[in-house]
């Protein structure tokens, strides 16, 4: 099964799910504010879907290493490997 | 971290004129190279000196795409200075894909590990000896280096840049769970025959090729170990990521989507 139809199917499950309990098709006597909550709460999956995905993108830039030390550590090894092979008769 | 000490011999003794090599391994790392003049004398430099120190045999196969700039010249001279032992060149003559240079490489290449990596000096050669350890202490069919975890980074990236890659790895992983962290890196070791086998399953390019090749992996049940990386964006040169890129970054993280 590909990603998109592991996907399909599973929001399938849930949609078809959601549906039956807020038409009742099941014939649960749910109380009311508990149909209050379940009609909406697609849009409250969804946004806080959204809230999870900034938030862990935000966190993840703000803690993207800047690999400041590789940068020189580089830096001073091609000054090195120039000199090195200058002498063994490299011309660049 | 590949920290744990694979068992056999250790590698490392950095003082040795004739380093032992433990087993019968070899690793042949392939650079296709297109216009790295500048670069690929440094690259070459990193590499023999991280391969000396560490003991294992290699090879450098060096596949420059007709470069118009001389990076044919510098490779020859490349080759005089270490040796056609260590040093091989299969240049084609124009510039074609990232998968038919790996193709053209493995041909060519006599160790029984590939590594492929970048010859801009983005990808530092001093973390080849924990990708083979890491890749024996798991038994691993591939080793990848990931920008995304423990003391993996990147250097020469500014806001807007890393907002796009951690967003662009994020949707990623949710969408495809593919089993590693960094998809669209290019620094990794695989096993010779894995590889061959995965270069046949693949039909993107670019860095959709490189996502590909981890995705396929997975579907074929071969094994991912991950070893941290420090990314440093071109010294010398211009570093490619623009609106062309995102665009078939998309198309082809969608294809993958819906066909795997």
């Amino acid at each position: 099964m590909t990603k998109l139809a592991q996907w399909l199917w599973g929001l399938a499950l849930l949609g078809s799910t959601w549906a039956a309990l807020t038409m009742g098709a099941l014939g649960l006597e749910l109380p009311s504010s508990c149909r209050e909550v379940l009609w909406s709460l697609p849009a409250y999956l969804l946004v806080s879907a959204g809230c999870y995905a900034l938030g862990t993108v935000g966190y993840r830039v703000a803690t993207f290493h800047d690999c400041e030390d590789a940068a020189r550590e580089l830096q001073g090894q091609i000054q090195e490997a120039r000199a090195d092979l200058a002498r063994r008769g490299m011309r660049f | 971290m590949a920290s744990g000490e694979a068992s056999g011999p250790s590698p490392r003794s950095p003082r040795e004129p004739e380093p032992r090599t433990p087993r019968l391994d070899k690793y042949s790392v392939l650079l296709p190279t297109y216009n790295e003049r500048e670069n690929l004398p440094l690259i070459v430099w990193l590499l023999v000196k991280s391969f000396s120190e560490s003991g294992f045999n290699y090879e450098i196969i060096i596949i420059d795409d007709g470069s118009p700039d001389g990076t044919r010249d510098v490779a020859e001279q490349l080759e005089k200075i270490y040796g056609s032992d260590k040093i091989l060149l299969r240049p084609r003559e124009q510039k074609l894909g990232l998968g038919t240079a790996y193709i053209h490489g493995v041909k060519h290449a006599t160790g029984n590990y590939i590594i492929i990596m970048d010859a801009d000096l983005s990808h530092h050669p001093k973390f080849i000896p924990e990708f083979i350890r890491k890749q024996k202490e798991g038994n691993f069919d591939i080793v990848s280096g990931t920008r995304y975890k423990g003391n993996g980074g990147v250097y020469g990236w500014d806001l807007k840049r890393k907002i796009i890659s951690r967003g662009a790895n994020f949707i990623t992983q949710i969408l495809l769970r593919p089993g590693a962290s960094d998809l669209t890196g290019s620094f990794r070791l695989y096993r010779k025959e894995v590889l061959q086998k995965l270069i046949e399953k693949c039909v993107s390019k670019g860095y959709v090729f490189q996502m590909e090749m981890i995705v396929r992996a997975r579907q074929l049940n071969y094994t991912v170990g991950e070893v941290p990386i420090s990314f440093v964006d071109r010294v010398y040169g211009e570093s490619k990521l623009g609106g062309n890129e995102i665009v078939s970054f998309l198309k082809g993280l969608l294809t993958l989507f819906a066909t795997t």
